[in-house]
């Protein structure tokens, strides 16, 4: 299923920078959240979803990340058929989770895989925010650990685009666990000398923020995307205040220090492809060639 | 010996003890460390911002050897919970962390961390300085510091701002203390829009001390005096240096990398899946 959409979705973009897709016949609107201007669909899509008014990146499916990100037909997904349980018998958590199977075409949160990009070979993984909000629980914990111990084992760069509304709750402690997991799985990765781009889009937060998000050699955000650890709301709460509009934004957090730099979509993947040429081995001082 | 106190002497519910762990006398990490703890003295800051009163850092002797200690620290009244910010620490207190796990690897001290918290503090400052950032960090530091760690749930394990300091080769939970991915509270709120369900959430969430060893996270349970930690700390006091005692038995002098795996493994092995 997902390789039929995933099939589609390059077919309409010859997975290339530049491409000119043929016009697919549709009415429906998208309206912008951020600036409340609209347009068809179709002119949206041409601009990698990117709002042609304000340049908001808006949340896409995995598919079509790696549609625009891997070289057309270079895509190997991993641990493809995985998926979750209902580790503390939550009620109705396997109900939920079959229906947002069927409804999204996903199995789960995240989408791995090992691909090409602009020629240079990586490990990808794409989190998808239609599908519970890409909480971690325990398949989306796995699936990335297992992406860390196969860039460590296959001395491959490892690219991960995150997105995520935290912790899966319905998966309780065992949610929470997957933090450390995934986060060791991390620290095993850097110590192995690999390299660990992290591209965060809209909206990284929570559980997410607090473990393998921030621990890129290189963090890279979506332009104007929302990255943090505490809900909005939450910390409105706390503080009994409204908060700034570009709070926990990308370019708030590269004010603050946490963001490597920030690329628009349309540079994402000529800037990776460079990214990782920079860290070939040949490239280091004292390197073989 | 440490099997006894691993069976919980008192049938509550989550609840219950949820209640027990929130009363006013229970003890906290400035009650215990003179009572576990000698010539200990407190360490403060990150060196790189400032120093964070809701962790307290510092070394001293547990039985004659030197370890280092880390701990939330929840206030026994309202200046000491102003200055520890009601044990909900910011990114300075997980950087204080850091660098005194790493001081105590160069030194070759064991660390021994304390979680009592309801969770990293959700504030603008907090949020400036890098929450995420500071909590990922802890996690990854101690999944590889090369010296024993050992954890143990005093009371409230909040969240991501608790497992930042639980990544580690043994952990333990007072037999009242609760571990959770959120606060009941927070977890009724997100999930039915309906915070003052919290009792239910709490009994439906898996947050006790044998649920957490049910579920792979918890190793050991301490036994607490009946009806709660707060009706004799000397005795409390007495289990955990007993734990203490047998956790570090069994880790000093151990080989360091296969320590790391055993401490590595523990975390990889937990999740729930089908391929
Ligand atoms: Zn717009």
């Amino acid at each position: 299923m997902l390789e039929d959409l995933f099939k589609m979705v390059t077919a309409r973009w010859g997975g290339d920078d530049d491409d000119n897709s043929p016009p697919v016949p549709q009415t429906a609107l998208f309206k912008c959240p951020r600036c409340s201007g609209s347009c068809d669909n179709e002119a949206l899509e041409r601009n990698m979803w990117v709002c042609p008014e304000c340049g908001y990146h808006s949340r896409i499916s995995a598919a079509d990340r790696l549609a625009i990100t891997c070289d057309s037909g270079s895509f190997m997904e991993y641990d493809k058929d995985m998926a979750g349980q209902n580790p503390i018998d939550f009620p109705d958590y396997e109900d939920k989770i079959r229906s947002l199977q069927e409804k999204t075409g996903l199995t789960e949160a995240v989408i791995t895989g090992e691909c090409t990009i602009h020629g240079e070979k990586c490990i990808i993984g794409v989190m998808d925010s239609h599908f519970m909000m890409a909480s971690m629980g325990s398949v989306v914990g796995e699936k990335i650990t297992r992406a860390f111990e196969r860039a460590a084992e296959k001395r491959l760069p490892l690219i991960l685009f995150t997105a995520s509304g935290g912790a899966r709750m319905q998966e309780g402690l065992v949610s929470l666990m997957q933090m450390a997991k995934t986060s060791g799985a991390a620290a095993r990765l850097a110590q192995a000398g690999g390299l660990y781009i992290t591209v965060l889009t809209d909206p990284t937060t929570g559980g997410v923020t607090a473990s393998f998000a921030s621990l890129g050699d290189i963090i890279i955000a979506e332009p104007k995307v929302l990255v943090g650890f505490a809900g909005r709301r939450v910390i409105e709460g706390t503080i009994r205040q409204r908060l700034p509009e570009d709070f926990q934004s990308a370019e708030f957090l590269q004010e603050n220090g946490f963001v490597d730099m920030i690329c628009e979509r349309r540079n994402m993947r000529r800037t990776l492809a460079h990214l990782i040429r920079l860290h070939r081995p040949g490239q280091r001082m004292g390197g073989e060639t | 010996m440490a099997e006894e106190n691993t069976v919980p002497k008192e049938q509550l519910t989550p609840f219950e003890r949820l209640e027990i762990i929130r009363n006013k006398n229970r003890p906290t990490i400035r009650d215990y460390i003179p009572m576990i703890f000698t010539d200990f003295y407190e360490m403060h800051g990150d060196r790189l911002f400032g120093d964070d009163g809701a962790v307290l850092g510092g070394i001293g002797r547990f039985k004659n050897m030197p370890v280092t200690v880390i701990a939330e620290v929840k206030g026994r009244d309202i200046y000491e919970n102003k200055s520890a910010n009601f044990a909900m620490p910011h990114p300075e207190g997980y950087r204080k962390a850091i660098r005194l796990a790493r001081q105590a690897e160069k030194f070759h001290r064991p660390v021994i961390c304390f979680i009592d918290t309801p969770g990293a503090f959700c504030g603008v400052e907090a949020e400036k300085r890098g929450q995420g950032e500071a909590i990922a960090r802890s996690l990854a530091e101690f999944m590889t510091l090369r010296t024993p760690v050992i954890s143990v749930v005093l009371g409230e394990g909040g969240s991501g701002g608790a497992l930042a300091l639980g990544v580690c080769d043994e952990l333990a939970m007072l037999e009242n203390a609760i571990y959770s991915v959120i606060s009941p509270r927070g977890f009724a709120s997100i999930l039915w829009r309906d915070a003052s369900r919290e009792k239910e959430a709490c009994n439906i969430m898996k947050i006790t001390a044998a649920d957490a060893v049910h579920l792979g996270v918890a190793e050991r349970i301490i036994a607490e005096p009946p009806g709660g930690a707060h009706n004799d700390p000397e005795t409390t006091a007495e289990n955990i240096s007993e734990f203490l005692a047998n956790s570090l038995n069994n880790k000093i002098g151990k080989d360091i990398d296969v320590l790391l795996n055993g401490r590595y493994n523990k975390f990889r092995k937990i999740g729930a899946f089908t391929e």
